[in-house]
């Protein structure tokens, strides 16, 4: 089986005038297979973001290659993107801030829908039938993203990304930013949808717990490069390197 | 134990709505007013009356007539047109100049921005309405002339607003799931931005309305905008300033039109600032 | 004093140290908060013995923020105490004008926030606000400052407190800037040291880090504090009391221990089952 999504040798190196050369991510590799969920665990400056922001082709590769579902994608850009873009979704840790807040939710998750064709009533109609698989009413079509609750929100978010089936799902701290009972829900939402619809996760997170009762395999970045990786029991139980046994050490 | 404390609250009513709308009514009296100025003047703004030159106050004539004779209250009216519509022409075209500027710049990025920049940074260097003089001295004056030499020095200011809001907003995160959700330049900069950048703009433009009447009416009354007869309140006031001291109501007259005009533009302003906080918005929910 | 809401009953000692203390060092009685007239916060009674450590916890809007701010006065225009009373050393807390709240704030009860770093100036030094800090409530000569300052941040663990005060806050990590806010507040030596979700921006790592270090404030300095958070791991390694917020209300109150072990009320079992246990 070829996997969904491959990365290697992904560097990023940030240089402004003045200043010395950052090194955001240095010579990262890892694969992950069809109907994987793998976790990316980092703590701030890791680089795990980064990582994720040039796989989604938000930010572009100092060197490195991308292949998601098999094509090459670490240069695309343009009129590629819409068809990277039907393979591959994300779902942001601030849901409020990843609406435009002049436009509803509705019109959010219609957006993408209306881009590849669909007529605006019926990505309309379509809307209100994945909020509702998403476990929203109907009227939360029309509603405005401060208008409603965190972890609303995040369910529409979710509505939004699934709306052209893509087969990788990033989640960037998805679930960080809500309350636990929340982040409760929002994890079983995310588990029937993964089985309904055959889909990858890749979930950056700072939870190790979360990490351990949720995915399949993790792995651990420090300072922009993998130092760690393998399944959750596993890394949790028998880490190979002092820092990630520092991680596990100072969970409260 | 004793009892607990209860203590009442002050609650702040939120006036904004009525605001809006009180200063909305008036703006918009004001420009229909102008529009159909001729229709609402009392006598012929034109018509001169020589044996009662420099009439005061009465109740035939509310402002007095000037020293031909003329209402003054009729060349008030229909003065609006000229002053507010002017303004009005002045102020939309610097805002849709300017923010184009403002949106393609802080899109583009690199040289092209940088060189657009520093055009504009040329334009804000001279000195405002000295410039704005020396270009209207040139084309020679009349309104038109005025409004494209008022024009050419204010645009920066818009460009620079809207820039800045651009770069914000390609930043934001909404941006980045609009991106994901396949929309490309157009889409992101007309569906996505311009509505999200609008605020501190139509804000500015408000306010600018008040500043724009004054520095037209200024140039009027140097000699460089509306030529007599057409009625401009600045040029109403330049030729007759010589009449302060003796018959003071023939200056004033449209020097209190100018006050009016830019105070009730300057609260609406304000006020659509106020409405458009977000926290304000919030609240309303 | 009558207790409304569900106090752990397993702990009949816990009920009995509970209802004995009328005094304690901090004590809200039936307190109700408004924000332009809607309450965020319902009948709220509690008691901090000196030196405890009481934790409040709850989720998004469950008030818990609102009720430290309260004490400290900073409900801003639109929020009041409209019933209650907060006693502190014999005064009323809502009641106090704002000149003698000044001269309690800081002094006598501190605030920690959860980004201590953008409580901090940007343009100026930590040692230059520190001072100014200082200086605010005590008269104090500056060799003495940076006496007293450089010995309160070695306490604290940092091997440079030099370089710390001659910094800028930007200079500083999260992390950092989070610790040094807890210094600073510690500076005066206040009686109560009041904490909004003090761990909740900060890598895991510094959590602990700072735990440890609020854990050792209350060891040598003897100070109470007041710790709102929704992370119930902190509430875990840190609390000697419980306060469980929902929707503005008292659900659960007692022992930290027995109420973590043995959860009386619904919503709290409920929060304590959706937190991902690590299995070590």
């Amino acid at each position: 089986m070829e996997p969904i999504l491959k990365v290697e040798g992904l560097t990023k190196i940030f240089s402004s005038k003045g200043r010395e050369d950052y090194t955001a991510v240095d010579g990262v590799s890892f694969s992950m297979m069809p109907g994987e969920k793998l976790a990316i665990i980092g703590e701030s400056g890791s680089g795990k973001t980064t990582v994720v922001n040039m796989v989604a082709r938000l930010l572009d590769a100092t060197s490195g290659m991308i292949t998601l579902d098999g094509e090459d994608i670490t240069r695309a850009k343009g009129r590629r993107m819409k068809g990277i873009y039907g393979k591959m979704q994300m779902v942001f840790q601030t849901p409020a801030d990843s609406f435009d807040p002049r436009r509803t939710l509705g019109d959010g998750i219609a957006e993408s829908l209306v881009n590849r064709g669909t007529a605006k009533k019926e990505a309309m109609a379509r809307a209100e039938q994945l909020l509702g698989l998403c476990g929203l009413g109907k009227e939360f079509v029309k509603r405005y993203p401060h208008e409603v609750s965190g972890g609303q929100c995040q369910r529409a978010a979710i509505a939004r990304a699934v709306a052209i089936s893509p087969k990788l799902l990033i989640l960037d701290e998805a679930t960080s930013a809500l309350d636990v009972t929340v982040q409760k829900d929002i994890l079983e939402l995310l588990t029937t949808l993964k089985e309904e619809r055959n889909m990858s996760y890749l979930f950056i997170c700072h939870d190790i717990a979360l990490v351990q009762n949720f995915c399949d395999r993790v792995l651990v970045m420090y300072h922009g490069k993998i130092v760690e990786e393998g399944i959750p029991d596993d890394v949790i139980r028998h880490p190979k390197e002092d820092y990630t046994r520092n991680l596990i050490d100072s969970v409260l | 134990m004793s009892e607990p404390t209860i203590r009442t609250q002050n609650l702040h009513k939120n006036h904004l709505k009525t605001r809006l709308a009180i200063f909305g009514v008036l703006a918009l009296l004001l420009i229909i007013g102008s529009n159909f100025s001729e229709y609402l003047c009392p006598y012929d703004p034109y018509l001169q009356d020589l044996a009662n030159a420099k009439a005061p106050c009465s109740f035939a004539h509310p402002f007095g007539t000037d020293r031909y004779g003329r209402d003054m209250l009729s060349r008030v009216i229909v003065g609006s047109k000229t002053s507010i519509y002017s303004t009005l022409l002045l102020v939309a075209f610097i805002t849709v100049f300017g923010t184009v500027v403002g949106v393609f710049c802080a899109w583009s990025g690199k040289w092209v921005d940088t060189v657009l920049m520093r055009i504009s940074d040329m334009f804000l260097a001279f000195p405002g309405l000295v410039f704005a003089l020396a270009v209207a001295a040139v084309l020679g004056g009349g309104v038109q002339n005025a409004i494209i030499a008022l024009a050419a020095i204010s645009w920066p200011k818009y460009a620079r607003i809207a820039r800045s809001q651009t770069l914000a907003q390609k930043e934001a995160v909404y941006l980045r799931a609009a991106r994901l959700s396949g929309s490309g330049t157009w889409k992101l900069i007309f569906k996505h931005i311009l509505p999200n950048i609008f605020g501190p703009i139509l804000v500015t433009a408000m306010l600018d309305i008040g500043t724009m009447m004054m520095e037209l009416a200024g140039l009027s009354f140097l000699g460089l905008g509306a030529k007599p007869p057409v009625a401009e309140w600045g040029s109403m006031m330049s030729d007759t300033r010589n009449l302060l001291t003796t018959h003071p109501w023939v200056t004033l007259a449209p020097g209190y039109a100018i006050f009016v005009s830019v105070m009730i533009f300057n609260m609406l302003g304000d006020t659509v600032r106020d409405w458009l906080d977000p926290r304000n918005r919030r609240r309303e929910v | 004093m009558k207790m409304s809401f569900q106090i752990h009953p397993n702990g009949a000692e816990s009920r009995a140290r509970i209802e004995g203390r009328t005094e304690g060092i901090i004590r809200y009685e039936h307190v109700d908060i408004s924000y332009n007239g809607k309450l965020a916060v319902h009948d709220i009674s509690f008691v901090v013995g000196e030196g405890e450590i009481l934790g409040i916890v709850g989720e998004s809007g469950s008030g818990k923020s609102t009720l430290i701010k309260a004490a400290m006065g900073l409900l801003g225009r639109n929020g009041l105490v409209t019933r209650g009373d907060i006693w502190y050393n014999g005064h009323d807390l809502p009641d106090l004008p704002p000149k003698e709240m000044r001269k309690i704030c800081g002094a006598q009860i501190g605030m920690i926030f959860q980004t201590a770093g953008s409580s901090f100036c940007p343009i100026r030094t930590v040692r230059v606000q520190l001072y100014e800090f200082i200086t605010e409530h005590e008269k104090m000569g500056k060799q003495e400052f940076e006496d007293r300052a450089q010995g309160l941040l070695s306490r604290f663990g940092f091997r440079e407190p030099k370089r710390i005060l001659d910094s800028y806050p930007f200079e500083l990590s999260g992390g950092m800037q989070q610790r040094v806010g807890i210094a600073a507040a510690m500076l005066l030596n206040p009686k109560i040291l009041m904490a909004d979700e003090p761990t909740s921006a900060l890598d895991v790592s510094v959590q602990k880090q700072v735990v440890e270090e609020m854990l050792m404030v209350r060891e040598t300095f003897g100070t109470t504090i007041l710790l709102v958070t929704h992370n119930l791991g902190v509430i875990r390694a840190m609390a000697d009391n419980v306060l469980v917020l929902r929707g503005g209300e008292a659900v659960e109150y007692g022992n930290a221990k027995e109420i973590l072990a043995d959860p009386q009320s619904e919503y709290t079992r409920k929060l304590l089952a959706a937190v991902p246990k690590l299995r070590r």
